[in-house]
């Protein structure tokens, strides 16, 4: 195998595998181990700089982080990071007057359309540059999905309106409001230097051609308006037995959400086997914990009546058959449509995007999906050269982080493209790679990790949250479960850095690691060379860190995948061929350094 | 602070027969300077006794005084220990063997404990044949004392201070074979493949196994001009690779003919001897030590299996002890009473 070259930033960005699964890149070693320090107030603004709505994320982010943690190939359970986030939003300092502020105007003016958390990162990181930016949305007030489709007993409504605050008092940001953008001819015609469409992903999925559809319309909602109409208090309540269609977090929500307004004999009903349900784990034991049954394998059949009205719901049974390409086929067992009765059925099968209000003449063209056709995921720059997509609108449904990255990235073009530049020159990354030695024993951080198992989040009484839906059902960490669940993190960022030429092949680190990660071998292609290691590395996602030829001959071979990061191979290293070094990198924004943190 | 090692392992580490993996033959974290070669064949002999599936508890570490003595203290940390006086580990250890002739014997000392200080008990250790490994960590110099010349430096090594070491180093491997041990190798500390294989021969064979490992002080001897740094040692190196394959192991890999020898052991395991030399007789006493020599006089480190005597009678044999350890003996075969008293007393007559 080539020797690794460590000089080259992606590198080691890949071994910090929560930063590198989060779609912002969040430095998450670095504000977690600020959390074990006491220190919220600067965990707070490292995650406010990477990800725009740390309390927000804190409560409903999809975690791409924590099946990535390194821990979860360790022990059991990864670091609760999203749950740490939430410490630092909870526990942090009034902040207000930490946060950057508008730059002096710098002539150019851009519309933002929709007011979610695309539009509001793209806003947050152009402000400080001097842009004017007038921000539009068909609501009373802005957070987009992150208002109208996440409930109370998930995300407090102060916590939303803190953070947008943030955003909008920032300067330099005129809300217009309460305003359906119709024309994106108009808006061309405004004299805006760039536009960016951030309006989500709008239309939830329907069963138009089930039979009893239309006779059953009274009693069939759609599963994201249904949630919005609730937070917007339009609805109060639903029938005692309700059916929940569909498999990912909005029909978690929706179950969970119809409890709360007078639903005894809530069920989910999914097509899909219950392990290939699109919800996150958690989301599904919540709804259970709740004593909502979650039925699979049934594919919507037919919408009951009895004079006029909804009574129920029949189901094919259906079982799952995998083809050799990995092509899921769900084929009927033959058994007899099965019936359930219902008051209401709440559909949650997922979003179509719709862009009705962008006419051809613009030349904004989508592909066959609906979705506009962008010049690559990093300049979300469209076929019409000042007109820019993020969030939901890009490329369908995903979350909330992913939506924050787009913006980033988005607000990186508009600026560009409003300075003349070009934009498919990226700017790299900020990257710092600081030596941690204190001493013989002694590293800046807390190198050796601890054993203790995931701590898990105190809940609200369940009669309690039941009976209000503006009760926040889980209470967060305190601060001593925030420190320990801290502790648990493996310091991934505190980089092993290997130098060929101070190795006198003592074989003292390979002796010590207590995992295994370290082999002194001969080259070999890299197939071979990860069956021959000490512990052969399967895991092939993972990267083996591979040196130049050393004096015998041999190669020094560390596969990252178990790798502690505690240090025990530099501290046996009698050359200083390891070291440990911090290692920190930020993704660029428009604005660089938005925070200052030591 | 790294005092101790974490706790989580590889959740893939491998097992042996008994359900053991190799951390399972750990000790406590190294307290030594780092990089010392010690601790690389405080892992060598962990890894051994993990491979030849060794239950730690039929252990005994035995050690003297010295960097080399500390040693026992960094690896199997579930095995008996007994760190004696310096010197005198030799009489310990045969009093031990003789006591309880069922647990397997490591000894492990250093070129201070034994070529100097403990000179006089070696060779009669030799001599008795008892039943164990011995292992000397040899790095020709006192790291503990900050690095003066030991009774193994060689002759013109230049010690970190700049001197020269006037005097003829004493070969502990050639002191060996002369003095009719039953096993002698020689290996160096950055050599696991050949060192392991090494180790656990030793353990296997029955009767007095005597290992002469070059161990570079990284602290006081390492430096250019000392004969027994890493470098000088990887440079005058003549290794002689060997593999051990235990009884109850089938024989898997196959060797070219006339490329390897095999010795076969009294319990039936088998050391084969890598790129033999074609003169080369392991089991002769007369060619070891020929070859010592000539590998002495042209300044290289010749290591491998040096010299074997798979029948070897150990202390126990020769002396016809009892064939069970002395604490699983009985009140009557201890003390068996007043009539056989009479009988040996009327043998006497």
């Amino acid at each position: 195998m080539q020797a690794t070259d460590a000089t080259n930033p992606e590198y080691f960005h890949k071994v910090v595998d929560c930063q590198y699964a989060c779609p912002a890149h969040t430095p998450v070693p670095a504000y977690i181990r600020l959390i074990a320090q006491q220190r919220y107030t600067d965990a707070y603004l490292i995650n406010w700089e990477s990800n725009v709505f740390p309390g927000v994320l804190g409560r409903t982010c999809d975690r791409p982080c924590e099946p990535a943690c390194r821990r979860g190939r360790v022990e059991e359970e990864p670091v609760a990071i999203c749950r740490l986030k939430r410490v630092a939003a909870d526990f942090k300092d009034e902040v207000a007057g930490m946060l950057p502020k508008a730059g002096p105007p710098n002539g150019k003016k851009i519309a933002l359309i929709g007011a979610g958390p695309a539009s509001l990162t793209v806003a947050r990181d152009l402000a400080p540059l001097g842009y004017e930016l007038h921000l539009y949305d068909e609501q009373a007030k802005g957070g987009g999905f992150m208002r109208s489709q996440i409930p109370s007993f998930r995300l407090p409504e102060s916590v939303l309106d803190e953070e947008i605050g943030y955003i909008l008092d920032m300067g330099g940001i005129t809300t217009v409001f309460d305003t359906y953008v119709d024309s994106m001819a108009e808006m061309l015609n405004k004299g805006y230097d760039a536009i960016f469409v951030g309006s989500g992903a709008p239309r939830g999925r329907d069963l138009p051609k089930l039979p009893g559809r239309k006779e059953a319309d009274a009693n069939i909602h759609i599963g994201i308006n249904w949630l919005a109409n609730v937070a917007f208090e339009h609805t109060k309540e639903i029938g005692k037995r309700v059916i929940v269609l569909g498999g990912g977090n909005t029909a978690m929500d929706c179950c969970r959400t119809s409890r709360r307004l007078g639903g005894e004999d809530v069920k989910v009903i999914v097509r899909s086997p219950f392990a290939e349900m699109k919800a996150s784990p958690w989301e599904k034991e919540d709804a259970i914990h709740e004593g909502i049954p979650i039925i699979d394998n049934h594919v919507p059949r037919e919408f009951v009546l009895e004079n006029g009205k909804l009574v129920g719901m029949t189901f094919d049974k259906v079982q799952p058959v995998y083809h050799k390409d990995g092509h899921r086929e769900l084929v009927p067992t033959g058994e007899e449509p099965e019936f359930y009765p219902c008051d209401d059925v709440l559909v949650a099968i997922g979003q179509e995007n719709a862009f009705p209000w962008i006419e051809k003449e613009t030349g904004i063209r989508f592909t066959s999906w609906g979705t506009p056709i962008i010049n690559d995921d990093e300049t979300f720059q469209s076929t019409r050269k000042e007109v820019f997509f993020g969030g939901d609108s890009a490329f369908g449904p995903s979350n909330i982080i992913t939506a924050v990255a787009h913006g980033h990235k988005a607000a990186v073009s508009i600026d560009f493209y409003c300075q003349g530049k070009t934009l498919s020159k990226r700017p790299p990354p900020h990257v710092t790679l600081i030596g941690q030695k204190m001493g013989i024993h002694e590293w800046s951080y807390d190198s050796i990790p601890i054993t203790d198992e995931r701590k898990i989040v105190p809940l609200e009484d369940l009669k309690k949250s039941l009976n209000d839906r503006m009760v926040e059902v889980e209470l967060g960490f305190d601060a001593e479960a925030a420190f320990i669940e801290a502790e648990r993190c493996l310091n991934c960022d505190a980089q092993t850095v290997f130098t060929d030429s101070n190795c006198i092949e003592c074989d003292a680190c390979q002796d010590i690691c207590p995992t295994n990660c370290i082999t002194f071998t001969q080259n070999a292609p890299e197939k071979e060379l990860r069956a021959k290691l000490l512990v052969p590395a399967d895991n092939t996602e993972q990267d083996l860190y591979v040196s130049g030829t050393l004096p015998t001959g041999r190669v020094m071979v560390k596969d990252e995948d178990v790798c502690l990061h505690c240090g025990l191979c530099a501290e046996r290293c009698p050359t200083a061929a390891w070291d440990m070094q911090m290692f920190f990198y930020n993704t660029a924004k428009a604005t660089p350094n938005l925070v200052d943190v030591k | 602070m790294s005092y101790y090692k974490p706790k989580f392992q590889h959740p893939k580490l491998p097992k042996n027969e008994l359900g053991y993996t190799v951390a399972d033959y750990d000790g406590a974290v190294s307290t030594l300077c780092a990089g010392c070669g010690h601790d690389s064949i405080s892992a060598a002999i962990r890894n051994a006794c993990f491979l030849s599936a060794i239950p730690p508890h039929r252990i005994a570490k035995l050690s003297g005084i010295g960097c080399s003595s500390k040693m026992p203290t960094y690896f199997l940390g579930r095995s008996h220990g007994f760190n004696s006086v310096h010197g005198r580990m030799p009489s310990v250890a045969t009093g031990a063997s003789v006591a309880n002739r069922d647990l397997i014997y490591l000894g492990v000392s250093g070129d201070g404990d034994t070529a100097s200080i403990g000179m006089g008990q070696f060779v009669h250790l030799i001599r008795r044949n008892v039943n164990m490994t011995y292992i000397v960590a040899n790095n020709g110099c006192y790291g503990l004392t900050k690095g003066q010349d030991s009774a193994t430096a060689d002759l013109g090594s230049v010690g970190k201070y700049g001197t020269k070491n006037p005097f003829d180093g004493i070969d502990l491997a050639s002191l060996a074979v002369l003095q009719g041990a039953s096993f002698v190798g020689r290996s160096f500390s950055g050599d696991k493949e050949q060192l392991e294989p090494l180790i656990r021969a030793a353990m296997a064979h029955r009767g007095f196994a005597f290992i002469d490992v070059v161990s570079p002080c990284v602290t006081f001897a390492n430096n250019v001009g000392s004969t027994k740094s890493y470098a000088a040692t990887r440079e005058n190196l003549d290794a002689m690779p060997i593999d051990f394959v235990p009884m109850r192991e089938e024989i898997r890999t196959q060797y070219k003919e006339g490329s390897s020898q095999t010795v076969t052991l009294h319990d039936g395991s088998i050391i084969h001897l890598l790129k033999a030399r074609k003169d080369y007789k392991a089991d002769s006493r007369e060619d070891a030590l020929m070859a010592l020599q000539k590998a002495n006089s042209t300044g290289k480190v010749l290591t491998g299996l040096l010299y074997l005597d798979p029948n070897s009678q150990d202390l126990n044999q020769v002396l016809e002890l009892a064939s069970k350890p002395l604490n699983s003996l009985g009140m009557d075969e201890l003390c068996p009473g007043s009539r056989v008293l009479k009988s040996i007393n009327e043998g006497l007559r």
